[in-house]
């Protein structure tokens, strides 16, 4: 084992009296792959930022090497070898690759002057580096993805980094383009880089990594060399618990069959997928599972009328119906709750009553002005029925919690006369006592109000959990279906190994 | 549900409103000390609700496209252009007794060409802005040069002088003894908060100036709204330019050039955020009334126009070091 | 073939297309005294849109230069005549002096609080135009109180011909300063790690700060020199119309705002380019100037400045729109 390269200890940070970390320690050795796994929201951002410099932990004591250091900022950070990459890979899009990736090397070697032969050629050392083809004169913002993440590695590189830390470097890649990145990984390490892998997926945590760390409600919960983990015991401290509920289980009803509440045929968009089939019958919830790029999404938007489909027919309730805008959509009782809670939906400067009510607010205008009793009062009856905290539905969105807010973005979809529900990651970046209470308000839609829920997830427990039946999509088509019953999340895990 | 209309509770939410009448007062209260015998004539105050109407429902024009993080540099193009059509329209049709003479049939005409205009003119603003997706600035930086170009056009240059008396009435006449403009725009800025508080376009503009994104997956017609919101803009512009030929009884391509840049500033005075999903009509119409009291404070005083210009300016530049204080401090 | 695709190769292309044009209807077009007097009138738009241009490139925008350059313009002029003193270069060093003066409140304001350029530029541009007329002055300085020192720089010629019927005319030397700031401006936006910067924060604030770029110098030199651009440019223009109007620019944000944006530069920064704007200042001055000489009413120019702005900016629009998709 290599020495220590950067020690943490008991480190504690507060943001106007939230606790973010608390008795957080991490050690990263040289030269070893580490990784950093938790939830969204467990503090895993925040312990980045305090080893970058951008926040002075309040208690708790950081080494490098052995050596106490008092006060980090991002300059001594950087100094001391520590390179981030973030999730969006602080490139600029308007330069070119080469400029993007001899532009760190300037700035600290304190020219005034911009030599562009120069930046060639750190341009050309930073990609030889990293043994890869990149067009030095491309602009970066017409890169791929992958060809992004390449350029902000590269630079990374060019720094004399020692421990290079990756901010979910996976999400945005498909399958060979994470091979790749592994590949590179394994590459910085063997020239004695250590890399710092921040993660929520579990597989690709126990491919790469040697040594784990897991954290939870900021604190460091447990840690050790990555072959005395499995996913199981991942997943028991990052959540806290077994997910230990019971399996949602869905019986057809007996009598006559009912018409299936959605139902998908030949349903295909160039480019992103096509010949689907897919039947949600009353009360069912399917899970909708597969790798990025897989189509999954596409599909659900075109569902939801904001990709409309190129050819195949949807029926709601045996009735066609046409999905060419998201009104068309709405109107046909689709409802959809999109992956990205703050940015794609809430109005997070507005009150909890205008979030609920905003889908809604045309059909409570009789004539041309808004019923305000009636707004108010199925607001009301919205947040009771969600069970979201708040005294009031003038409290701004922003000041609610992560669980409270996605309960808001459903709510929303009850006031519409929702019968399909479409959910893209609908805990994502929840916390594990809501996540619970999130999936039972789920079931309880499907199961009292006979909705056709389709969720969308890569979290396969969660999916094996709380679905009757689970879907596969790979390259745009629907390749497997299994029911839940008599599944293991590891079969499934498996299939999507060997999709890769 | 009773909910109770607390004042205080009011103030604490909206404390942009509270800080706006404070201010209003302080300017009111300071002016009269430093000039009680002028400032505090009934003249003076009668003067003002005269002048400040053009201002203010350009401003809340103004406000209206920055609700949804847009906003709009044409509407005085489209307040010249919309006064012009109706005087050409006046001499066009002018009888016997002259253009003067015209009785009500021909001002209702003249009115309805006037606000047509600002209906088109909005109209294409808000096509080139949500069809063919022109940047607001951008779009209407160009419009603006079109219309006023076109006013150019129109008259040749010189000012169209000469409305019907009746026409002249809406910026000078009187109604139950008060401003004939400040009674107008009492019921315009009315109807104007009802639209953005109690029907859906109203409240939508605000969650699409909030988070465009998220209102796509709400399933609100964007489009539509913010095409509505510059309609209601260039209408709002148009009527400012009725006020404004009626006042001075006479119509020309470059009137009210510096308005533009006031209605930006006292619409974000007011408490509009220029990035949108927040802006009270309210709020602006105290920004205007405290700005005009000011000005005319100054006047009153023997300061020069121009120096109340710079006045304003350091006004803006006050408020915005003000709120980024306060919100540091929060 | 990258190059074809370069926005400046593509409004070159335009450019040539309406030279030709106006060229077809008109060919006095094409005679060296209307090219002249066309080069003549870009000189005063292009200096100022070169200060346009950097900040237009850091994402912002500028409506306060021409109450900059007026202001730094008229209180030269009034200083030199208090003083007796005729020296050029002292006169226009201080005019962009008064020039640079007023960006840094921009710059500070910007910077400090983070407040959207428009607005701030919006309460400057007010400020210091209603300084000028309320404290300093409204009354203008004609040609028989100009200072001769700066009328007589202002007349200086290149090349000077003459007519068949006697009359003389020439291109003026002030194109050369014109060209000469252009080229500084590239310089320091290609070969400075400041320019570079500028770009940076243009397409992304947050990662220009994380990669160590002091943006605090960035914003305050943008601002400082886009002022000190145009307080210079407000002297030259008294110079050249030998006269000091302290009423004079208003209106004109909008036309160099409106050439910064034919020559290819975003209003969302990032991109831009000296080149791309210099042609976009000729494209809009030889539009406005050339009405004329293709026997169209003048009272036409504002229409056709306006209807070229909506296409330049529809056709950007719509080619993003295709990037993107």
């Amino acid at each position: 084992m290599t020495d220590p390269f950067i020690e943490l200890r008991n480190i504690r940070k507060e943001f106007a009296g939230v606790v973010a970390l608390d008795d957080m320690s991490l050690t990263v050795r040289e030269a070893e792959i580490h990784c950093l796994a938790g939830e969204n929201g467990s503090g895993k951002s925040t312990i980045i930022k305090v080893m970058s410099g951008v926040y002075q932990p309040d208690r708790g004591e950081i080494l490098i090497r052995g050596q106490q250091v008092p006060r980090l900022n991002p300059i001594a950070s950087i100094d001391h070898g520590i390179q981030v990459i973030y999730q969006d890979f602080s490139l600029f899009g308007n330069l070119t690759v080469a400029e993007n990736l001899a532009m760190n090397v300037q700035l600290r070697e304190k020219h005034r002057l911009m030599n562009w032969r120069r930046t060639r050629e750190i341009a050309r050392e930073a990609v030889d580096r990293l043994g890869v083809e990149l067009d030095l004169d491309a602009e970066v913002g017409h890169l791929p993805t992958a060809g992004k993440q390449l350029v902000a590695i590269a630079r990374a590189l060019m720094s004399d980094a020692r421990l290079i830390i990756m901010d979910e470097p996976t999400t945005a890649l498909t399958r060979r383009e994470v091979e790749t990145l592994f590949r590179i990984v394994r590459d910085i390490q063997s020239r004695g880089i250590a890399v710092l892998f921040v993660s929520h997926k579990m597989r690709e945590m126990l491919e790469i990594s040697e040594t784990i760390t897991v954290m939870r409600n900021g604190s460091l919960v447990a840690d050790g060399p990555t072959s005395e983990f499995d996913e199981a015991l991942i997943t028991r401290h990052m959540t806290g618990s077994d997910i230990i509920s019971e399996p949602y289980v869905w019986t057809p009803p007996s009598g006559a069959p009912q018409s299936p509440r959605l139902e998908v045929r030949g349903l295909g968009l160039k480019g992103a997928y096509e010949d689907v089939d897919l039947t949600i019958r009353p009360g069912e919830i399917v899970g909708l599972t597969g790798l990025m790029g897989s189509g999954r999404t596409e599909l659900a938007l075109s569902l939801f009328g904001m990709a409309p489909a190129d050819h195949g027919d949807v029926k709601v309730d045996g009735k066609p119906v046409a999905l060419r805008t998201t009104q068309e959509a709405i109107a046909a009782g689709i409802a959809y709750v999109p992956e990205d809670r703050l940015s794609e939906g809430l109005f997070l400067t507005q009150s909890i009553d205008r979030n609920i009510l905003s889908t809604s607010y045309e059909a409570l205008s009789p004539g041309l002005t808004i019923d305000k009793t009636r707004a108010a009062e199925m607001a009301a009856e919205t947040i009771d029925t969600m069970q979201i905290a708040t005294p009031t539905g003038d409290k701004l969105v922003k000041e609610l919690s992560g669980g409270n807010q996605q309960r808001v973005v459903l709510g929303r979809w009850l006031l519409t006369d929702a019968r399909v529900l479409i959910l893209n990651g609908p805990t994502v970046g929840v916390d594990v006592g809501s996540k619970a209470e999130i999936h039972r308000k789920i079931r309880d839609l499907a199961r009292e109000q006979g909705l056709a829920v389709l969720m969308i997830s890569d979290d396969v427990p969660e999916l094996v959990q709380n679905c009757n039946r689970l879907v596969l999509m790979h390259r745009g088509r629907l390749v497997e279906e299994f029911e839940s019953a008599g599944t293991s999340e590891e079969a499934i895990g498996d299939k999507l190994k060997a999709f890769r | 549900m009773t909910r109770q209309f607390d004042f205080r509770s009011f103030l604490n939410r909206d404390n942009n409103i509270a800080q706006l009448i404070v201010m209003t007062i302080l300017i009111f209260v300071v002016m009269s000390l430093l000039s009680p015998d002028k400032f505090l004539r009934y003249y003076n105050f009668e003067s003002i609700t005269y002048i400040f109407p053009e201002l203010g429902l350009l401003s809340i024009a103004m406000m209206i496209a920055m609700l949804t993080g847009g906003i709009d540099l044409s509407v005085v193009g489209i307040a010249n252009l919309s006064g012009i059509l109706a005087g050409i329209l006046f001499q066009k049709i002018a009888g016997e007794g002259g253009v003067a003479a015209a009785g009500l049939p021909a001002v209702l005409l003249g009115g309805a060409v006037a606000l047509l205009t600002g209906l088109t003119a909005g109209a294409l603003n808000g096509f080139l802005i949500t069809k063919v997706k022109i940047t607001p600035i951008l779009a209407t930086l160009g419009t603006g040069q079109v219309f006023t170009g076109l006013a150019i056009v129109m008259t040749g240059g010189p000012a169209i002088v000469g409305f019907p008396v009746l026409w002249s009435w809406v910026g000078n006449g009187k109604i139950l003894g008060l401003a004939t403009p400040f009674v107008l725009f009492v019921l315009i800025a009315a109807a104007v908060a009802f639209v953005l508080t109690r029907t859906p376009l109203g409240v939508n503009l605000m969650l699409i100036g909030t988070n465009p994104k998220a209102a796509l997956f709400a399933g609100l017609k964007r489009e539509r709204m913010i095409f509505y919101s510059y309609m209601m803009t260039g209408v709002l512009a148009s009527i400012a330019g009725i006020m404004l030929s009626g006042r001075t009884n006479a119509a020309k391509s470059d009137y009210g050039t510096s308005y533009l840049l006031q209605a930006v500033l006292i619409s974000v005075l007011g408490g509009t955020n220029p990035a949108g999903g927040k802006g009270t009509v309210l709020g602006v119409s105290l920004a205007v009334v405290a700005l005009m009291l000011l000005s005319s404070g100054f006047q009153v005083l023997r300061f020069s126009n121009h120096l109340i210009d710079f006045i304003w300016g350091v006004f803006l530049l006050l408020v915005i070091a003000l709120n980024a204080y306060k919100n540091r401090a929060r | 073939m990258a190059w074809l695709r370069r926005s400046e190769v593509v409004i070159a292309g335009i450019l040539l297309l309406a030279m030709i044009l106006i060229g077809l209807v008109n060919p006095a077009f094409w005679q060296a005294d209307n090219l002249f007097s066309l080069m003549r009138s870009n000189v005063i738009i292009g200096i100022m849109a070169l200060g346009v241009l950097m900040i237009m490139i850091s994402g912002g925008i500028d409506v306060s230069f021409p109450a900059f350059a007026v202001a730094a313009m008229y209180l030269t002029v009034k200083f030199m005549l208090w003083s007796g003193y005729e020296g050029i270069a002292f006169a226009f060093a201080m005019a962009a002096m008064i020039g640079l003066l007023l960006g840094a409140i921009n710059a500070f304001f910007v910077y400090k609080f983070r407040m959207i350029p428009l607005i701030v530029t919006l309460g400057t541009g007010s400020m210091v135009r209603g300084f000028l007329l309320g404290v300093v002055g409204t009354s203008m300085i004609n040609i028989n109180k100009m200072p001769d020192g700066l009328i007589d720089f202002a007349k200086i010629d290149i090349v000077s011909m003459t007519k068949a019927d006697g009359t003389t005319y020439g291109l003026t030397a002030m194109v050369l300063v014109y060209l000469g700031l252009a080229l500084i401006v590239h310089m320091v936006l290609r070969y400075t790690m400041v320019g570079r910067g500028v770009y940076a924060y243009g397409g992304d604030p947050e990662a220009a700060s994380r990669a160590g770029f002091d943006i605090r110098l960035i914003l305050f030199f943008i601002y400082c020199f886009a002022g000190a651009l145009a307080g210079f440019a407000g002297l030259l223009h008294a110079g050249m119309i030998w006269l000091a109007n302290p009423r004079d620019f208003v209106g004109l944000e909008l036309d160099v705002i409106a050439a910064v944006v034919l020559g290819g530069a975003s209003i969302f920064g990032g991109r831009g380019s000296v080149l791309g704007t210099m042609l976009g200042v000729f494209m809009l001055v030889m539009v406005k100037n050339s009405l004329i000489i293709m026997k169209i009413d003048t009272t036409w120019q504002r229409v056709v400045v306006g209807v070229i702005i909506i296409i330049a900016t529809a056709v950007t629009a719509w080619r993003d729109q295709k990037r993107k998709a």
